[in-house]
């Protein structure tokens, strides 16, 4: 066979009608540019803290264009800031441990309650535009998102396979290649996966904190979230559904337009060795795949930016000389290093004597309230965790071991998981106030409402990963229903139910910031809480307070997440791990 | 040390001096927290000339892959220097491949585009990438898969993706790391006269060849010098050339006289090798380190039965070459074996015939309790380690000992992994013998009955 014109992945598809979907493409490019035109107008103009939301159903698709602008900026921040530090943690051997630690700490920590300062500095920052509260609540859902990011590419940079590494190696990659050829595909399906988990925390966040109190000044950002909360304010229902629906669309067209090709487009950075079966469809990914326009606008556009970069790289002294592997680290480090990592010590030591000062206005009775609610939030959160764990592993094992059933629910769960429980707190709110119960035993069901899914989704899978011949093996010796379920079931699906608890367990401490205390129809619902706590503190402006309940929060999920979830996560990992 | 220096000084070879690469005193050891320090490769010279293949042999764990990884400036030497036409390989811009065991394609790129990925990093223009690529994958019998994903093809397949990717820029040293223990038998056969093909026509520029494997007839079918490896530390055993004209026939005598003695000093590793028939050979350097622990071969104490009772049947006495080839063993399967049979005196090894023990006999004729009586009294006779584990826990008033102890006075002698893995056949063995049992969850040793009674109790009480 003899190639007249050059090789390319598209060949290998035939195609139909390309071009109208290639005028599709071209339209959707058109209306991207306009976007990010109308949105910088936009950010622009004067300051003007308090929008006035409008509750008519005409101004959604306007709000939601402004909720996903949002979210879009603060996930590309996320994903950019999450390669530069996985790298720079898995290339450092000096400064590694120091920043996996980091982010160890910073992925349990409870992002709502930085909220306030986050906005404060941002406004000063910027002042007299509406651009310093939009930075603010974008940095805030990027803190949210960022973190898992970061630790899955570097736990995958970690585990590229030796060999792979020595090829590369050998073959004299400059790191710009290295990078594209060997650890962008390599951690890509990690990074999908997460990016699903860190947009459904993001919409999460951006659902709470589009409109918030702070002292005496309210900040109220035109979107969703703030539409939602409007409508829940004014007790207006037929708005708040509205509102709800359109989070719900825009969760399920993400799911379908975005996230499913990906996982089907991701499939071919599988490290597999021979071809699995059973992958994810997407019509999505087909119809892309069919434009030709794309495939060679891209490819040329590509080359264009690649090719000057890999004849100036060949010429490097990377490139020619092969470098070990295993090379020690140089003995004595540049002066400038030292100079600044002396800098950033001195001013991280700063800021944190500067926080301790600020603690000095709390009296002993601030810190038994604290004490108290801490107490009361730990219960509340276990409590959810219960009662999710109590319906969803019965529920999730029927499921599971049904595999017809399994196909049709697990995406329903997934979906589920990913619609931000923000968005549906006013509904529970508003019955709770009809119903005249109190938020005490309403917060926990708020935390369920956030919970629960990840537990299911998860025990679901659990379920459908039992292999059918140790089922066989309890039915053809009649295990009895105990036996069945302590011998087979609960071992089988433990790895993940510790993997959906985990999930659920950070969800729980992120929610109860939300769940313990509220606005509704001009009330002001609050219970016993370390939520509620940081949610009085932002309202009267007390940062002392606040900074100590965050403190007391990250302390407990830190020393949750060390004592009890990784222990349990070791079992499941060493223990309970059914190996093929 | 210093005899060591003056003997290895003296066989630098004439040929080292146009030698492509010329590794010099390169050793590999790991540095260990009390001084001491672990040695895996003591002080090597070798030298890789035009126009050779050189096969380097050893059985697993000898340190084979690290010396590749030296000679192509992928890892350090601990001491030492690796020159590239006489300049330090650290400054040096070599030009040389490997084709590695695992393939190491990438499997998000089509064939092509592996074998262009090469090309592309030395700054190749993407034309003439193009057209060299196609053409090497024409040379490997590749054409009309370009475009397909590594994961589609076959093993054999994917090799051939190796070596195009390997030879496409023109290595004046490929480099070979059991490029063909991953592929089945037929596969294997077929890609090594794909190979000798190609370098007997000289289709590929390569000036020379070295190949890494534990297949001493892969050795002695495609080298013009093979290199017998050691272990612990990695020393070389024997260096000679083969005179065998190719196409080399296996059946012939010549053949496997020489696979024969390549057996005879591999399965001797203390003595002296015995000059290869009719050739020349390089002295080895001997191993100056005293072991406390004896280094357990990782074999299973079934696998030693089985060997046991196939002997037998053979009158007691075999060829160990024709043992592995009767049971389709490669070295590194049969050798572990024959190493822990002749460890607890089972069998001795004479000759490189494996000739059993009258203990030996007993143990393969006896049912399986007496086997497992005999094989504990003979481990221990034999096994330090063993006979250490039931003292201690004989002597503990709870009859438990953490595996972090045992761990701690192996990793005075072995690496880490190793240390791991000289537990694991202790564990193997201590259960199999009944010396003791290990408590996997606690990670620690305890008696068997002690483990019973525990079981015992907690069955008690439900």
């Amino acid at each position: 066979m003899k190639l007249q014109y050059p090789l390319a992945r598209t060949l290998v598809t035939v195609r139909r009608s390309s071009f109208m979907i290639d005028l599709g493409v071209a339209a959707c490019a058109l209306a991207a540019f306009f976007a990010v035109v109308s949105t910088g107008v936009y950010w622009f103009e004067k300051p003007i803290p308090v929008a006035q939301i409008s509750s008519s159903f005409a101004a959604l698709p306007v709000y939601a264009f402004y909720s996903i602008v949002r979210m879009t900026i603060a996930y590309f921040l996320s994903l950019a800031f999450a390669i530069a530090y996985g790298y720079t943690a898995a290339y450092n051997p000096r400064i590694e441990p120091w920043m996996v630690a980091v982010l160890d700490i910073l992925q349990s920590i409870p992002v709502l309650s930085f909220l306030p300062p986050v906005v404060l500095a941002m406004v000063a920052l910027i002042p007299g535009h509406q651009l310093g509260i939009e930075m603010a609540v974008i940095l805030l859902i990027f803190t949210g998102q960022v973190w898992n990011l970061a630790f899955s590419f570097y736990s995958s940079l970690k585990t590229i396979p030796r060999e792979m590494r020595e090829a590369s190696r050998i073959y004299r990659f400059s790191a710009w290649q290295r990078f594209w050829q060997l650890e962008m595909p390599f951690s890509a399906i990690g990074l999908v996966w997460n990016s699903i988990v860190s947009v459904a925390g993001g919409w999460f966040a951006l659902i709470f904190c589009e409109t918030f109190t702070m002292g005496d000044r309210n900040f109220q950002l035109p979107g969703l979230g703030s539409y939602i909360q409007a409508a829940t304010y004014a007790g207006n229902l037929r708005a708040l559904l509205a509102g709800i629906a359109t989070v719900i669309l825009i969760v399920v067209a993400t799911d379908q337009l975005v996230w499913r090709p990906l996982i089907a487009w991701s499939d071919k950075f599988k490290f597999e060795q021979v071809e699995a079966a059973g992958q994810i469809k997407s019509p999505v990914l087909e119809v892309l795949r069919q434009s030709r326009l794309l495939a060679s606008l891209v490819g040329r556009v590509w080359g264009h930016v690649e090719e000057p970069v890999y004849r100036r790289m060949a010429k490097s002294k990377e490139c020619r000389v092969v470098r070990p592997l295993d090379a020690p680290r140089s003995g004595n480090v540049s002066p400038l290093l030292w100079v600044v990592a002396f800098a950033a010590a001195a001013a991280v030591c700063w800021a944190a004597a500067q926080a301790m000062l600020l603690l000095r206005t709390v009296t002993w009775a601030d810190l038994r309230l604290l004490l108290e609610g801490a107490a009361a939030t730990f219960l509340r959160v276990n409590a959810a965790l219960l009662i999710s764990a109590a319906w969803t592993i019965p529920v999730g094992v029927a499921i599971g071991l049904n595999p017809r059933l399994a196909r049709f629910v697990q995406p329903l769960a997934q979906i589920l998981a990913s619609v931000p429980a923000t968005a549906f707190f006013p509904i529970i709110l508003m019955a709770l106030v009809r119903l005249g119960g109190g938020l005490g035993i309403g917060s926990i069901a708020l935390m369920l409402l956030g919970t629960q899914w990840y537990i299911l989704f998860n025990v679901i899978a659990g379920a459908m990963s039992i292999p059918s011949d140790l089922r066989e093996v309890a039915s053809l010796y009649h295990f009895t229903r105990w036996q069945r379920w302590t011998k087979l079931i609960l071992p089988g699906i433990f790895p993940y139910l510790i993997t959906g608890m985990v999930t659920a367990s950070g969800g729980a401490w992120n929610a109860s910031v939300m769940a313990e205390y509220s606005h509704v129809k001009n009330m002001t619902l609050s219970t016993i809480g370390l939520g509620a706590q940081i949610d009085a503190a932002t309202d009267n402006g007390r940062f002392a307070m606040l900074l100590l309940a965050t403190i007391c929060i990250s302390l407990l999920v830190v020393s949750m997440n060390r004592l009890v979830w990784r222990r349990l996560y070791h079992l499941a990992e060493t223990r309970f791990k059914l190996e093929g | 040390m210093q005899e060591a220096n003056t003997s290895t000084q003296a066989i630098v070879t004439p040929q080292a001096a146009h030698a492509i690469i010329r590794a010099e005193k390169i050793e590999k050891y790991y540095a260990q927290p009390s001084q001491s320090r672990i040695q895996v490769i003591s002080a090597t010279d070798l030298s890789i000339v035009p126009g050779e293949i050189v096969a380097l042999l050893g059985p697993s764990g000898s340190g084979k892959s690290t010396m590749l990884r030296m000679l192509t400036g992928l890892s350090m030497p601990s001491a030492g220097t690796v020159y590239w036409h006489g300049k330090p390989i650290a400054e040096a811009e070599i030009n040389v491949s490997i084709v590695f065991q695992s393939f190491a394609l990438f499997p998000w790129l089509t064939v092509l585009e592996n074998v262009e990925a090469p090309l592309a990093a030395r700054g190749v223009a993407p034309a003439a990438r193009r057209e060299r690529s196609l053409k090497m994958l024409d040379t490997v019998g590749l054409d009309g898969f370009e475009a397909a994903y590594p994961k589609e093809l076959s093993g054999g397949m994917k090799q051939r993706v190796g070596f195009a990717r390997a030879l496409v820029v023109e290595p004046e040293v490929l480099f070979m790391d059991e490029p063909f223990s991953a592929l089945d038998v037929l596969t294997a056969e077929n890609l090594r006269s794909e190979l000798l093909e190609l370098w007997t026509k000289k289709t590929m520029p390569t000036k020379a060849v070295f190949l890494v494997t534990h297949n001493i007839e892969e050795a002695v079918l495609l080298a013009d010098r093979i290199i017998v490896l050691g272990r612990n530390p990695a020393r070389i055993r024997t260096d000679f050339q083969v005179q065998l004209a190719q196409p080399r026939n296996r059946k012939s005598e010549a053949f496997t006289e020489l696979v024969d003695y390549i057996y005879k000093v591999l399965t001797r590793p203390d003595a002296e090798p015995a000059e290869a028939p009719g050739l020349q050979f390089a002295p080895a350097v001997r191993d100056q380190r005293q072991m406390r622990y004896q280094m357990l071969p990782h074999a299973r104490p079934g696998g030693i039965a089985g060997l046991l009772e196939l002997l037998l049947d053979k009158g007691g006495r075999d060829d160990i070459y024709r043992l592995a080839d009767d049971l389709a063993f490669e070295i590194d399967d049969l050798l572990p074996i024959v190493d822990a049979a002749q460890l607890l005196g089972f069998l001795k090894v004479d000759e490189g015939d494996a000739v059993i023990t009258p203990s030996g006999e007993e143990f393969a004729n006896s049912e399986i309790l007496r086997q497992k009586e005999l094989f504990r009294n003979a481990a221990i006779e034999n096994v330090l380690l063993l006979r250490q584990i039931r003292r201690a826990l004989d002597a503990k008033s709870d009859h438990s000992v953490p595996e972090e102890f045992f761990l701690d006075l192996l990793d005075e002698q072995f690496s880490e992994e190793e240390s791991q893995r000289q537990i694991e056949t202790t564990v193997t063995w201590g259960r199999y013998a009944e010396l003791f049992d290990f408590d996997a969850a606690r990670r620690r040793f305890v008696l068997p009955d002690v483990l019973d009674e525990e079981i015992a109790t907690s069955e008690d009480k439900k």
